[in-house]
């Protein structure tokens, strides 16, 4: 049974095993405005929690994707490269950035499930 | 959509581009036959061809006019763009700095035959830093954020000549993205200072951060908000003494050039934009020029070349070591932006200091004068007397369904380039104004109307003329998406066959 | 005061209308003592013939290289440029203009960059460029810094034929970063290229030669390119004198990966040294690591063609400390005006004014070699060669320029501690050096050597 979490950089979480698929939620792509580019991890590359493992470009903004957790990038999502619009229209879902092999499934307490994240969201401008 | 059979609208003209009008062969310069030589170009001599297009003269300069006829400019009106001061550019600038003697001068012929350039640039030295109370300047930065990166590297010499390079540069969050971008290529982490409830820097939370590994801070001042940091005396205190220096980015110098001096408020390197406050041209996105005056501390590391008095004449110091200095280095090629300190000089000698001291209260009187006729219908964003330019954001466009661009795209139509927008960072939808002081009561009266008459429109509901807008230019609004996912940036031959 | 519109009476009337009683309410954010209450002590202001009387009496002052025999090139050069080139910068559209940030009314400059991007990739042989950057030499050390995200490498290789000035800026620029400046170190006789290929390494970002260089040699670069691409460096190729490349094989097809080069000598006069023209082209991989302005093609709601800037998300507007660059402003006027000059020459224009450049250079370089006491030591050169003097250059050059003639450019001039080079002079020909001039330097080096 597949879990979901979120952070509060925007980012979801769809936990199957020790694997997380990540990506930046609904919330961020419409901040964001138009995705015209992203820069995705190689496969393979280590990452601590917080530290920068994406690059997502608009027309007028640039955000980091922070690792959500500690781990190992299992496989990247190329298909982006290609057709960064999907980040829009499916930003929780096909627009995923990356999977990583988590080496401390202890990390996930810290994050915030759905309901959590409706609040945070809410709560901000 | 036009209804005509060229797309023509009457004197708008439409243009292809120089590569869609090639006459192969052609030229518009005549050129005698070379001597028949024997080139001396080795293994390098080119065997392809380049493909440029052929054009004759008359065909060129009606390219090139009918274009221009599609660019707003200072020259056609008010231009509002808040920390760009668009003042009136004089002509006799532009005759000054095509003057023979000036113009044709080779940066490296002897130095006894240019003396009237050094001194042509000591005599802008001794303006600006008058102007602005400091004992030293650096001439040869490029432009504005050229020069943060001289001011900061002054900083970062003078702290490591005493061996202690520290390792932060404090930067306001309402600065403008030159400045992080210039601390971080003198090597220097950036930390961020938020604003306060007043639109200027909060000055507990910077005192908080400051510490012995704080190397400078960065303050705008009159600041991207258009207000004074009134607390600037205390900051500049703070700072030396934790051993650190103050840099100010001098954009918004209109406002208190002949009114205040930046040396007085213990400012320690200072850029000017002579493409700014001096009035020399934009040039459609330059060449600026952003000289750099420096306190007595920073004086000895400013980089070469400089320009020092000899005997009855000048000299121009182009090395390291050349003198009892420190330069720390150079910043560009040969000696600065010299035919635009040609136009800023003829600028500041027609102007005078009575001039320059009426210029900058008219530019503050302007914007205060529009924040007055505005306030009512626009959400300023801090109270209090502004400078020379007045913030607003979009609060005043809640619940309209319009947004700053859509107001701003509206603003084109009726015939004016818009303010800036969505900068500073520190208040939502920013629309930021700068009349300057060369409109006259009625040019802001004009406008005043105008932003009225729009905002009144929005609260109205009628959104959907903002979303259309602009509707009367040569092209309404382009898709910055597609232009950034798939960047088409010179032109290809796609016609068939090619 | 002819520049400011308001009266006495407005200043009144506005005043008024704000609430307050005079201008010294509205600085009332000023420390009070920082206030000045009288003007600085500079003169007052004046008409414009007094101006006009106080800049024609510096300008006086001046030897002007237009009008004496002039051979004075080293990265900035005197050539023709067309009347309808400065006639049309001077439109007020595009004079008094500004960044394009509005597209829908800034489609002249936005088209006039696409244009000039298209001539800069085209005559560098490079697959895009960008809309300019402050000038040749801060164009180098952009490229330096450029190279080194892109191989993610810190150690960048300054060939010694060089422009000085352009070492010194990159060295500059790469001073408060974590990056390894090399500099081959000026030598005039070695096989430049053969020599920083055997300096080339795994930690190489970059390989950065000139093309012609300092001296004036031209060479195919080719070779260091491929010795560069082996060890995964990039090669930065600058261009001084950018008619070169109407006559010379493009740094593209030599293999270039970046090319910076300064376009002063198309559109802008030497104007003592500034402002001047930086150019920056490179392949389309590396388009999001190339700082600086870019203008894009696109359409518009109407499906019209139309241009805006592109891709900034590179730059510090958006990017702030993690931008390309801290570049802001470009050269716009400048860029105007060397496209604009590049559109009246075309294709034949361009190639012939470069061909005609070489070949005054191969006349008097015959010339000066046949004089006693002079060698011209270039096997190659396209408008620019070095001279070695049987004296030390410097003072010959000093009383040349007594006798009203600009001689060229002494190597002491850059380098005046360096022993091997205080009797090398550089001297340039360009289209406007008549057979007079070069008479008379001819006599004046024959006299000052005798």
């Amino acid at each position: 049974m597949a879990e979901v979490k979120f952070t509060d950089q925007h980012e979801w979480l769809l936990i199957d095993g020790d694997v997380a698929k990540v990506g930046i939620t609904d919330y961020a792509q419409e901040q964001l405005g138009d995705v015209v580019f992203v820069e995705l991890p190689q496969p393979g590359t280590e990452f601590n929690q917080g530290d920068e493992a994406a690059v997502v470009e608009s027309v007028k903004a640039a955000a980091e994707v922070y690792a959500p957790v500690t781990g190992e990038i299992v496989e990247a999502n190329n298909g982006l490269e290609d057709d960064p619009a999907v980040i829009n229209s499916d930003a929780q879902g096909e627009g995923w950035f990356f999977t990583i092999k988590m080496s401390d499934a202890g990390e996930l307490e810290t994050l915030m499930d759905e309901a959590g994240y409706k609040d945070f969201i809410a709560g901000l401008d | 959509m036009s209804g005509t059979f060229t797309g023509n609208q009457g004197l708008r003209i439409e243009e292809p581009l120089i590569f869609e009008l090639d006459s192969p062969g052609q030229s518009a310069v005549d050129l005698p036959e070379p001597p028949a030589v024997e080139n001396r170009l080795g293994a390098a001599e080119r065997t392809e061809p380049i493909g440029l297009p052929g054009l004759t003269e008359p065909e060129v300069v009606r390219h090139y006019l009918r274009i221009s006829q599609k660019n707003y400019a200072i020259d056609a009106g008010l231009y509002p763009l808040g920390s760009c001061t668009m003042k009136h550019n004089p002509r006799l600038n532009e005759k000054m700095a095509r003057h023979a003697g000036l113009a044709d001068l080779h940066p490296l012929q002897p130095q006894s035959t240019v003396q009237g350039a050094l001194e042509l640039m000591d005599f802008c030295a001794e303006w600006l830093t008058t102007l602005t109370g400091m004992p030293g300047i650096a001439l040869s930065p490029a432009a504005g954020a050229h020069g943060e990166l001289c001011g900061l590297m002054t900083i970062r010499a003078a702290l490591e000549d005493r061996g202690d390079a520290r390792e932060r540069v404090l930067v306001p969050e309402s600065a403008h993205g030159t400045n992080p971008a210039s601390a971080h290529m003198c090597g220097y982490k950036v930390e961020s200072i938020p604003a306060d409830d007043r639109g200027r820097v909060d000055v507990a939370a910077m005192i908080d951060r400051l510490d012995d590994k704080v190397a400078a801070i960065m303050i705008t001042n009159p600041n991207t908000c258009g207000l004074f940091e009134n607390y600037i005396v205390r900051i500049a205190d703070a700072v030396h003494d934790a051993g650190g220096f103050v840099y100010c980015d001098g954009a918004n110098f209109n406002a208190i050039v002949g009114r205040v001096r930046p040396g007085d408020l213990g400012i320690d390197s200072m850029h000017l934009n002579l493409h700014k406050t001096f009035s020399t041209p934009h040039g459609g996105g330059g060449p600026g020029s952003g000289p750099v005056v420096l306190s007595e501390a920073l004086a000895p590391f400013a980089p070469v070349p400089y320009v020092v008095r000899d005997g009855d004449g000048f000299r121009l110091v182009e090395h390291i070591g050349d003198s009892d200095n420190k330069p720390y280095g150079r910043m560009k090629g040969f000696h600065g932006q010299f035919g635009v300190f040609v136009r800023a000089l003829s600028y500041m000698l027609s102007m005078g200091s009575d001039g320059l001291r009426q210029a900058s209260s008219d530019a503050v009187l302007n914007a205060n004068y529009l924040k007055s006729r505005l306030e009512d219908l626009l959400s300023v964003s801090f109270d209090g007397p502004c400078m020379h330019e007045v913030l607003f954001d979009d609060r005043f466009l809640k619940d309209t369904d319009v947004t700053t661009l859509d107001f701003a795209k509206a603003m084109i139509d009726e015939g004016f380039h818009p303010m800036t927008m969505y900068f500073p960072l520190v208040v939502h939808g920013a629309l930021l104004m700068e009349p300057t002081e060369t409109e006259s009561k009625a040019a802001l009266d004009q406008y005043a109307d105008m932003v009225r008459s729009l905002a009144e429109r929005a609260k109205a509901g009628e959104a959907e003329m903002f979303k259309e807008a602009p509707k009367l230019t040569p092209r309404r609004r382009l898709d910055e998406t597609s232009a950034a996912r798939n960047p088409v940036l010179r032109w290809a031959d796609r016609s068939e066959g090619s | 005061m002819r520049y400011l519109p308001l009266t006495d009476a407005d200043r009144q009337a506005m005043l008024a209308e704000i609430g307050v009683a005079a201008i010294e309410d509205l600085y009332k954010d000023v420390p009070a003592d920082a206030l000045l209450d009288a003007p600085v002590d500079l003169p007052s202001h004046k008409g414009e013939w007094e101006v006009e009387r106080i800049i024609g009496d510096l300008a006086a002052k001046n030897l002007g290289a237009s009008s004496v025999p002039s051979f004075i090139g080293a990265g900035n050069y005197r050539h023709h440029i067309p009347a309808s080139a400065d006639h049309l910068i001077q439109r007020s559209e595009f004079l008094t203009s500004y960044t394009p940030y509005q597209p829908e009314v800034s489609q002249g400059t936005l088209q006039a960059l696409f244009e000039f991007q298209t001539q800069v990739s085209l005559i560098t042989g490079m697959e895009v460029a960008n809309a300019s950057l402050y000038d040749g030499a801060t164009a180098c050390a952009e490229a330096a810094m450029m190279a080194c995200r892109v191989t993610k490498r810190s150690k960048m290789i300054l060939s010694g034929g060089l422009h000085p000035h352009y070492i010194d800026v990159t060295a500059t620029n790469a001073k408060y970063l974590d990056l390894n400046v090399v500099n081959a170190g000026v030598d005039p006789n070695r096989d430049e290229p053969a020599h920083l290929a055997g300096l080339v390494d795994e930690e190489t970002a970059c390989v950065i030669i000139q093309n012609p260089d300092l001296f004036g040699r031209v060479r195919d670069l080719s070779a260091l390119a491929d010795a560069c691409h082996e060890a995964g460096a990039l090669l930065v190729v600058i261009v001084n004198e950018i008619v070169s490349l109407g006559a010379l094989k493009s740094p593209g097809e030599m293999g270039a990966d970046i090319v910076a080069a300064e376009g002063q000598s198309l559109g802008n006069g030497l104007s003592f040294g500034g402002p001047h023209l930086g150019l920056l082209a490179t392949k389309e991989k590396f388009l999001r690591q190339m700082p600086g302005r870019l203008a894009g093609e696109t359409t518009d709601v109407d499906g019209k063609r139309g241009w805006v800037l592109t891709l900034s998300t590179r730059e510090q507007h958006i990017r702030r400390e993690k931008a390309t660059s801290n570049i802001c402003t470009n050269s716009g006027l400048c860029a105007l005006a060397f496209s604009i000059h590049l559109a009246l020459l075309g294709e034949t224009g361009f190639t012939k004014l470069a061909r005609l450049n070489n070949a005054n250079a191969v006349l008097l370089a015959d010339k000066l070699d046949a004089i006693s006491g002079v060698e011209v030591i270039n096997d190659t050169f396209f408008n620019e060669f070095t001279v070695r003097l049987s004296k030390p250059a410097e003072p010959v050059i000093e009383t040349l320029a007594a006798n009203r003639i600009l001689g060229g450019v002494p190597l002491s001039r850059f380098y005046p501690k360096n022993d091997a080079v205080t009797d090398l002079c550089l001297v340039t020909a360009t289209e406007l050096t008549r057979e007079e001039d070069m008479d008379a330097l001819s006599s004046a080096l024959s006299e000052a050597l005798a």
